[in-house]
């Protein structure tokens, strides 16, 4: 299924975002996700489907001013 | 100064962008005496995870994090952000920016207001990164901050308090308000200035970070905040046009 993550194309197999970050590799990090543009709390993972065309963003912590 | 029910001690927020090094970093925000530096949200890429390690260094320096919505210029862009700022670091502070114009990065005052009415009645506690303007102060009041953060110049540029006289005028019209000048500082006289003119405190990031030794001029700013601070609390003497003899001229010889 084709999505976008971060901006870049990805042929991805999961069908939940939860399966998502563990198909990407993230693991236990840090991070914040949105799907097209709606947050989305780490404990709606699992049950926030993926969908073709999605967009995901996946965020950690930076420096900011 | 309490913001939120907090009480700071040190009057001087820090960001924590563009430093040589993270080491200079966390030396700087040691130096600057800060209680609460300014972060920010990035995409993480699973391979590089450049975000946990910076995390990691924030969290030993024992510190209290402000994330911001830096680089949004949309209401609901924002909202996500601060949404998912308040996830990753475990608070409901955010600093509100929505931009509004590129080359100044002002702020998109009609925005903010609505941004902040929004995250003030999802439970947020609102910083806004606003401008001097008393209209635009009131209506951010009336949606819930109890903090108003004003420019003293565009970010990044370092040129100080651009309209003193605003700047002067919004800390008369809202005595009771806690206000810190954000962006624009470029000079620790900059700061003490901000605080001569009654502001409970000053947030800057590059005028540190693009020093030439960020970890001496965070000390140099936070000097510079305690003289401000005290010299405000002094009570200064009202400026003059004319000079007053400050010799006394009672008993002086007559010589001429």
């Amino acid at each position: 299924m084709k999505i976008q993550v971060n901006g870049e194309d990805r042929d991805v197999r999961a069908d939940t975002l939860q399966a998502l970050l563990e198909e990407l590799g993230y693991g236990a990090a840090r991070v914040a996700t949105a799907v097209d543009g709606d947050f989305v709390p780490a404990g709606r993972r699992g049950t926030r489907p993926v969908t073709v065309g999605c967009a995901v963003e996946i965020v950690a912590p930076m420096q900011g001013g | 100064m309490t913001v939120y029910g907090e009480t700071l001690r040190s009057r001087l927020l820090l960001g924590t962008a563009q430093y040589p090094s993270p080491d200079v970093l966390a030396d700087a925000v040691r130096a600057s005496g800060a209680e609460i530096v300014t972060v920010s949200l990035r995409r993480e890429g699973a391979a590089s995870r450049a975000g946990q390690s910076f995390w990691s260094l924030i969290q030993g320096l024992g510190v209290r994090v402000l994330p911001n919505t830096a680089g949004c210029h949309g209401v609901r862009e924002a909202v996500t952000t601060a949404q998912m700022a308040r996830e990753v670091f475990g608070t409901d502070w955010v600093k509100l920016e929505v931009i509004g114009e590129s080359d100044t990065l002002q702020p998109d005052v009609f925005g903010l207001v609505e941004a902040a009415r929004i995250l003030t009645d999802d439970g947020f506690k609102v910083f806004p990164y606003c401008t001097e303007d008393l209209v635009v102060a009131e209506r951010l009041l009336r949606a819930g901050c109890e903090v108003l953060m004003p420019w003293g110049a565009p970010i990044g540029s370092g040129r100080g308090l651009n309209n003193v006289w605003g700047l002067r005028a919004l800390r008369a019209h809202f005595p009771e308000v806690p206000l810190v000048v954000d962006a624009g500082i470029g000079l620790p006289s900059h700061a003490a200035a901000a605080m001569e003119l009654g502001y409970d405190a000053v947030l800057l990031n590059s005028a540190v970070s693009q020093a030439g030794d960020p970890v001496a001029m965070a000390r140099a700013f936070r000097l510079a905040i305690e003289a401000g601070l005290a010299g405000r609390l002094a009570d200064p003497m009202e400026a003059r046009d004319m000079a007053t003899p400050s010799t006394p001229t009672l008993g002086q010889a007559i010589l001429a």
